[in-house]
């Protein structure tokens, strides 16, 4: 198939015109590199909205206790609603849909957290042994907190990897005391978590917590994961949930300001949708960009054919059929086309190859699906002989009469 | 040879018919050495295109070393062009982009002969037109006599029956225009091809066996004797 006479005869056709054959090609360059940076740049937002949502369960929801804003059964609004343990019994105990759960009880401000000589000031958190699971945290080192720790109320805490490394450097940290705000306890584990914020945390059984610094049994957050995972079902238990609760703290069923509820699963719906539509975006972006560039190029054929009519009559004088007139013009549009694009392709790859180190809030690691890529620019080379092809036809019915005496 | 039946020609507008050839019959024998002479506007050139068949008529039938030539694929076209007639024009009509060597080489190109050998066969049609040592030059590095003697070896190099002439010497001094008529007679000595050649000089329709005389698209007298 490769004819060595037809692609020199077509390279020096392109060598002719140099500054012609630069501008059609950059045109296409430019549509197909183009394409490649929106894409990078859409996936670079989108995983930057996966990575945020990355550390949550997206089936989960939290509730916490509000305010009444409306009067039910002659209670008056404004009352405040409380959780409690028997909330967390009550959720965790009686709610097919409901799958991990936890409380949370916060201990408000940052303690002092002695180890030998070193004394810093973190925050103390209190959980449920389920929370490692929901927030998707990874044990490095000990184990986790377990439901005995919680019966027994004992003084162990779970510490971030950083915490780790800041108190205890090169030390093994399991079964060390560490003293926090004047109570000391024992480390039991060391975790890492995909949020950096959460690794400078120390976590504490719950009942710990409320008998040190409450002496309540009262929860601030009960957050759980649902055994539903699309949206539809995910509100449903919302739903349930709310309900149950209404009639176990007493408010109307239709006030929202009673228990606040935040679902996860809508949230990233949300942006899944919208990162959806901006994905689509680009495509069409990018496509039209492309459409143009082989415009451009089917153009410049046109006008490459108009002024080789002389030389096409001539070689059909000597003989020249057709086919080997529509082919010369065709695998020319073709090279300009696919050299420009591979081009464009390679450096749009460069480019956002070079921006892949990036991990900002609403931009992260950008890269390019190079199966995509591929296919764009075959559907490029495609349109390249689409491009030429009326050209060439053009060319195949030059009269060479005519053609001759043309100037 | 070539045999003309009754041809006509027109060629037709929007708004007007023109009848060029207004039935043609002539025969021209295989080593005929033939001149057309008429003036501007009598149909030569119209005649001398559909010989070569870069043209079609309306009417009668023309037959080339016995095919009938009518109605054919552009590609069947382009077959009896490589492999039957080579052309001479008046303006050379050689691409300016390609040496004196390729320009020569391009017919075989179309024949598929391999690179190599069309070079080196180019470089012997040159050689037999005295121009070996210019095989390297472009057109425009050549006077208009070399230029059409370059052009005279391309339409040789595929060995046709016929050679089509349009006012071969027309762009060249008397000098250089006998250089071009000794050409075509050696090769048509030498090598028994055809030579049909259209133009409006006396002193080089005389110099063939045959002057054929077009008038008003028809042909006048058909044989005169030199």
């Amino acid at each position: 198939m490769f004819d060595l006479d037809k692609w020199t005869e077509i390279l020096e056709s392109v060598n002719r015109h140099k500054l012609r054959t630069t501008l059609t090609a950059f045109g296409v360059f430019w549509g197909i590199f183009m394409l490649v940076l929106l894409m990078g740049a859409g996936n670079g937002l989108f995983n930057s909205i996966k990575y945020e949502f990355s550390d949550v369960a997206t089936n989960s929801i939290w509730l916490s206790p509000g305010r009444t804003s409306k009067p039910y059964k002659g209670l008056n609004k404004g009352r405040r609603i409380k959780f409690d343990n028997t909330d967390y019994e009550f959720l965790r105990d009686n709610f097919d849909g409901v799958d991990e759960i936890t409380g949370r009880f916060y201990i408000t401000g940052n303690r002092q957290v002695v180890y030998k000589d070193k004394n810093l000031s973190y925050s103390i958190n209190s959980i449920h042994p389920s929370f490692k699971t929901m927030e998707n945290m990874t044990v490095t080192a000990g184990r986790f907190l377990t439901d005995e720790d919680l019966k027994h109320h004992r003084k162990v805490c779970i510490i971030g990897n950083i915490v780790r490394d800041n108190l205890f450097e090169d030390e093994d940290p399991i079964g060390k005391e560490i003293n926090v705000g004047g109570i000391v306890y024992t480390v039991i584990g060391t975790f890492y978590d995909i949020d950096d914020w959460v690794m400078k945390n120390i976590y504490i059984p719950i009942t710990t917590a409320q008998k040190v610094y409450s002496g309540n049994r009262q929860l601030n957050r009960i957050m759980f994961t649902t055994t539903g995972l699309t949206v539809e079902e995910v509100s449903k238990i919302e739903k349930e949930v709310a309900v149950a609760f209404a009639g176990r703290k007493n408010f109307d069923v239709t006030d929202r300001r009673a228990i606040w509820s935040e679902n996860n699963a809508e949230d990233f719906e949300e942006f899944a949708s919208l990162m959806l539509a901006i994905k689509g975006i680009i495509w069409l972006v990018g496509i039209f960009s492309m459409i143009a560039g082989v415009i451009g190029v089917s153009n410049i054929m046109l006008i490459i054919v108009k002024d080789r009519t002389k030389e096409i009559g001539i070689r059909k004088s000597l003989g020249a059929t057709p086919v080997s007139i529509i082919t010369m013009i065709l695998q020319e549009s073709i090279l300009i086309t696919s050299v420009a694009g591979f081009i464009g392709v390679g450096l749009g790859v460069l480019v956002i190859g070079s921006m892949s180190g990036i991990k900002s809030d609403f931009f992260r690691t950008p890269h390019v699906d190079i199966s995509v890529v591929l296919i764009a620019t075959l559907i490029l080379i495609l349109s390249g002989a689409l491009a030429g092809l009326i050209p060439a036809m053009k060319a195949a019915r030059i009269n060479p009469v005519i053609a001759m005496k043309a100037d | 040879m070539i045999r003309l039946k009754n041809i006509n020609k027109s060629y037709k507008t929007e708004f007007t018919s023109l009848h060029v050839l207004k039935g043609i019959d002539l025969e021209i024998g295989e080593g005929e050495f033939v001149s057309i002479m008429g003036q501007s506007g009598s149909g030569k050139s119209t005649l001398l295109n559909i010989l070569g068949i870069l043209d079609d008529y309306d009417e009668g039938e023309y037959y080339l070393n016995g095919n009938l030539i009518k109605d054919l694929s552009q590609a069947k076209q382009a077959n009896y062009r490589n492999n039957f007639i080579g052309f001479v024009f008046q303006s050379f009509n050689l691409l300016p982009f390609k040496t004196a060597k390729e320009n020569v080489a391009l017919p075989l190109y179309y024949q598929k002969m391999p690179r190599k050998e069309r070079q080196e066969l180019a470089v012997e049609y040159l050689d037999q037109v005295g121009l070996k040592d210019w095989a390297d030059h472009y057109p425009n590095q050549m006077s208009g006599g070399q230029q059409q003697r370059v052009a005279i070896a391309r339409a040789l190099i595929s060995n046709p029956k016929v050679i089509l002439a349009d006012e071969p010497t027309g762009a060249l001094d008397s000098k250089t225009s006998d250089e071009v008529m000794d050409i075509f007679r050696k090769f048509n000595t030498e090598q028994g091809i055809t030579f049909i050649i259209v133009t409006h000089e006396m002193e080089v329709a005389e110099s063939t066996g045959r002057i054929i005389h077009i008038k008003d698209g028809l042909i006048e007298n058909k044989l005169v004797s030199v």
